[in-house]
């Protein structure tokens, strides 16, 4: 009743000026009945268990049993306590660190060999674009047979000029690394397409007047020109490619399943084995939580280098 | 910028740097066509060769058909994926228009709320979303497949976006003609947006055809299979013996996205690129 | 200070030739504009000028000496683009900096860091600090020079693309279409800076330009383009008065100028509508324009050598506009007349006529035909009335 009376007066406050309250009443309803389930749906499915996973990491719950108690932080020190855990964080971390910059830097100079001549551009964007198009899992049953240890192509390839192959995804030393390439020969078309964008959105008369202006050189107009008027779609580029580097998973799960003795175990991937393989939901909702903190950071970092004229399209 | 002060030699430097990479990028996808061309004997041997000796691709296509079912793995994609954006649009059009088009009590935050949900990653809700699963029983079916997708924070993002620029006039008109704010939405919005949709379209096809992990998580039957998971457990059945008609399914699973993408290059870039935010 | 000759320039782009044999010689310190419709090739043609495009055949010469192969900013000339080109992540003083700091600086002192420890770098960096301050004094930039070109105004923007020109001193400046973005205002604004500009600095001064009140305000010669040629050079007074070719005539002077057919007789006289105009010319006989621009259009209220129905008034205040219909010609006619003396009715017929001083006649190829007065040089209104 107080409600109903606060509306009407600020209905009849705002409809002072003119008839628009009826208007606006008339269309309010259809407004609400139209975004009703989209707003039943963002609560029931993305708001509600991202706070279900929050609440989740706080509890001892475990798929299947009858009741679950609030343990405070025990599942976070326990996670801390963890040499999986710390293994798992590391590797991430180190595949994050490998694949941004090498998939954006491969990127990006895909991107600027392709613009800087006018021959066969359709061809190289469509043959380089193909990994993003390619099912992952498909793509890496095909890789784990290249990295074969004995009748893998990459191994004979390595024979065939005199060098000594190796059982890639076997080896603690280098199973990560394989999956490094694999993730960078993934990502790197779709960040050379974002390229190419950035690219072709640079006016042309900015390079007639740098010329005019005296930058000799590829290196000179790169520095003038081009490097500062894709700022933006490097941010961007970094951004998605380090968010899409967190979730790696795909890979890891077909070929190593994190091994050998946790060489190549990721978070998601540690996330998924204790919370969908041992169902300790808490648990691997802590993990998730871990995973949603660095996401997060990097969201941040993308939102304020925004402000500076990120556009987004 | 400027090829032809560089003439020939950068020219030919270019074409050598792009085709090397381009040999890097193709490998697999060459190293596949060829080993599911050839037959057991050719596979395992240490001497390397692309083109095969006794062509065995017939064999090794009816091998992969047969032990797997490969039929059923691509139905059950179309099935999912199809489900999975008629659902979004479904949910996400209304919304998008009323956001961007109609005036009502809670819009800017019901806004931020769309644009906070573009950022949570799908790992994140995974848990709890199976766990709601099973508690209502609908774990290991079509609908645990599709349900979690229905809803697209981005997908009425961008909607919203598109039907910001479509001009009040328009709709002004549509009123005008007795046309109800639903019958908006569907006759007058709908078809000024297809160019949007179709990105988005291409962008959601794209990301749930591809999609391993949550399959992975909730199903368990096998005729449910997605083409992603009917491809991993295909391998691990043959657990790396016979390669032949396991690189022929992998080319059955990713045929129909890169043949759609060789005849529709541009959209597909725009659609992925585009949309390309998550 | 520059003199820039071009001789026998030809362009083609993708077997549409473009420009097709270009001649002409700006004198040092002259302001030439280059006008013409859209797509005449003035813009290639400053393009050429400026080394951004190579001719494909023809030479440019600066000073004398021929600068095929030469690059851009080696020949000393400075461009004003028609989106200004400012670098968008840069200052306005480091816009204005660039081209002294691509000249002055090695390309170590240029790199990132490293740069910075090059010990002449900072020596050239004051010397640099000094002379953009200068030139934005000169332009009343320098409250502006720490903000970015989205920052500023469009004419704030034009002043720093100029800043950015005159700053390094070059021989010759080139301007493609610069005010073209600019309002209305500001543009006539701008026309009176840059002429003043042209006159402090006594350099050579190309101009394109679509809009021809900015060719005649400002330039001491134009040239004319159409469809790759140059059709005509000249003074501004010479180009409007006496166009020696039809479409200069119609692209020069807005509103457009009147064009009647004419007919020449086998005796040489020129009759227009059936009317002799006591015009004789040696041309050969047939077809001709008769042309007359609107101002020297003269309304009578008393019977006349043409008649027509008013169509339409345009009064604008200090001039008024009258649409007249002739029969027989397609295009209504248009006199510019004082508003001062009473308008005439919309639909009401009209007389008028023009002095015989007033016409150019133009052959069936459009050629300027000379024509002297035959015997007694009268008003055809006149000879009409007796």
């Amino acid at each position: 009743m107080a409600d109903a009376l606060t509306a009407t007066t600020i209905l009849a406050g705002r409809g002072a000026a003119a008839v628009t309250p009826a208007r606006d009443n008339s269309r309010s309803w259809p407004a609400l009945a139209m975004v009703a389930p989209a707003i039943v749906l963002m609560g029931l499915l993305l708001l509600g268990p991202l706070l279900g996973v929050i609440a989740l990491s706080f509890t001892d719950y475990q798929l299947g049993s009858p009741r679950f108690a609030w343990i405070g932080f025990a599942n976070y020190e326990e996670m801390l306590a963890d040499r999986v855990f710390w293994i798992s964080l590391r590797n991430t971390l180190t595949y994050v660190a490998i694949v941004v910059p090498t998939a954006v830097a491969l990127g990006l100079a895909v991107a600027l060999l392709i613009e800087s001549g006018s021959s066969l551009r359709a061809w190289y964007r469509t043959i380089y674009f193909l990994p993003v198009m390619a099912t992952l899992i498909a793509m890496s049953i095909v890789w784990e047979f290249m990295l074969h240890p004995q009748f893998g192509l990459v191994n004979g390839l390595l024979h065939s000029v005199g060098l000594e192959g190796r059982s890639w995804l076997q080896d603690r030393g280098t199973a990560l690394y394989a999956l490094c390439v694999i993730g960078v020969w993934q990502a790197l078309g779709f960040n050379m397409v974002l390229f190419l964008a950035g690219l072709v959105s640079i006016p042309r008369p900015l390079y007639d007047a740098a010329e005019i202006d005296g930058a000799h050189g590829a290196w000179a107009r790169f520095r003038l020109v081009t490097w500062p008027m894709l700022g933006p779609t490097t941010v961007f580029v970094v951004v998605i490619t380090g968010i899409r580097s967190f979730q790696v998973f795909d890979t890891v799960h077909v070929l190593t399943k994190g091994g050998p003795s946790k060489s190549s175990e990721v978070l998601i991937h540690t996330m998924y084995i204790e919370g969908f393989e041992f169902f300790r939901s808490g648990y691997g909702a802590a993990l998730t939580v871990v995973f949603l903190v660095f996401v997060l950071l990097l969201t941040l970092v993308k939102s304020s280098l925004a402000n500076r004229g990120v556009h987004y399209a | 910028m400027t090829p032809r002060r560089h003439g020939i030699t950068w020219s030919a430097a270019r074409h050598l740097l792009l085709l090397a990479g381009a040999a890097f990028i193709l490998l697999p996808f060459i190293w596949m066509v060829s080993t599911a061309s050839k037959p057991q004997t050719e596979i395992f041997t240490t001497d390397i060769h692309f083109i095969p000796q006794n062509l065995a691709l017939w064999e090794n296509f009816a091998t992969a058909f047969g032990k797997a079912s490969l039929w059923r793995f691509l139905l059950n994609g179309v099935v999912v994926t199809v489900s999975i954006f008629a659902l979004q649009v479904l949910i996400a059009l209304p919304a998008a228009y009323a956001l961007a088009k109609l005036r009502f009590a809670g819009r800017e935050v019901l806004f931020a709320l769309v644009l906070f949900c573009i950022l949570i990653p799908p790992q994140a809700t995974a848990i709890p979303v199976f766990l709601l699963f099973h508690q209502i029983g609908i774990l290991d079916s079509y609908a645990a497949l599709v349900v979690p997708f229905t809803i697209s924070a981005f997908g009425i993002f961008l909607m919203r976006q598109f039907f910001k620029t479509v001009p009040d006039d328009l709709i002004e008109a549509a009123r005008m003609d007795g046309i109800t704010e639903f019958g908006i939405v569907w006759r007058v919005m709908l078809p000024t947006a297809i160019p949007a949709l179709t990105a988005f379209g291409i962008f959601s096809v794209v990301a749930h055809w591809n999609d391993y992990f949550w399959p992975l998580i909730v199903l368990n039957s096998e005729h449910l299979r997605t083409p992603p998971l009917g491809v991993a457990s295909f391998r691990n059945e043959e657990a790396g013996t016979n390669y032949g008609p396991l690189m022929a399914a992998a080319i059955v699973i990713i045929a129909p996205l890169v043949i759609a993408f060789l005849l529709a290059q541009r959209r597909f870039i725009e659609g992925i690129t585009l949309t390309g935010i998550k | 200070m520059a003199k820039i000759e071009l001789q026998a320039i030809r362009k083609t782009f993708d077997s549409t030739e473009i420009l097709k044999g270009i001649d002409l010689a700006i004198e040092d310190g002259e302001f030439v504009a280059l006008i013409g419709p859209s797509g005449c090739g003035k813009s290639t043609l400053l393009r050429i000028i400026a080394g951004l495009e190579p001719q494909s055949s023809g030479e440019v010469r600066i000073d004398g000496a021929q600068v095929d192969g030469i690059r851009p900013s080696a020949r000393n000339l400075a461009m004003v683009f028609q989106s200004y080109a400012l670098y968008p992540h840069l200052s306005v003083f480091d816009n204005i900096a660039v081209p002294l700091r691509m000249r002055r600086h090695s390309t170590l002192a240029r790199m990132p860091l490293v740069g910075r420890l090059h010990p002449a770098r900072a020596a050239t960096e004051r010397g640099i600090r000094e002379e953009v301050e200068r030139v934005a004094a000169q332009l009343e930039l320098s409250g502006f020079l720490k903000r970015k070109p989205g920052q500023l105004s469009g004419g704030q923007r034009q002043r720093v693309a100029v800043g950015r020109a005159i700053v390094r001193q070059p021989v010759g400046f080139l301007f493609d279409e610069p005010l073209s973005n600019l309002d209305a205002k500001l543009r006539v604004h701008m026309r009176a800076e840059l002429a003043q500009l042209h006159r402090q600095l006594r350099a050579t001064f190309v101009y394109v330009t679509h809009d021809q009140a900015e060719a005649m305000t400002m330039s001491s010669r134009i040239a004319v383009m159409i469809e790759g040629h140059i059709v005509q050079v000249g003074t501004p007074a010479e180009v409007y008065d006496n166009p020696q070719d039809i479409r200069v005539a119609e692209f020069v002077g807005s509103p457009k100028i009147n064009a009647l057919p004419g007919v020449i007789r086998e005796d040489g006289g020129v009759e227009v509508l059936g009317w002799p105009l006591g015009l004789s010319t040696p041309a050969a006989a047939g077809r001709c324009s008769v042309c007359v621009r609107p101002e020297r259009m003269e309304l009578s209220s008393g019977p006349s050598a043409i008649s027509g129905t008013v169509l339409h008034l345009e009064n604008l205040g200090a001039e008024a506009f009258v649409h007249i219909k002739v029969e027989r010609i397609e295009m209504p006619l248009l006199a510019r007349i004082s508003p001062d003396r009473q308008l005439p009715a919309i639909g009401s017929a009209i007389q008028f006529g023009f002095s015989t001083t007033a016409v150019r006649i133009f052959d069936a190829a459009g050629k300027r035909i000379e024509v002297t007065a035959a015997a007694r040089s009268e008003r055809i209104r006149e000879k009409a009335v007796g």
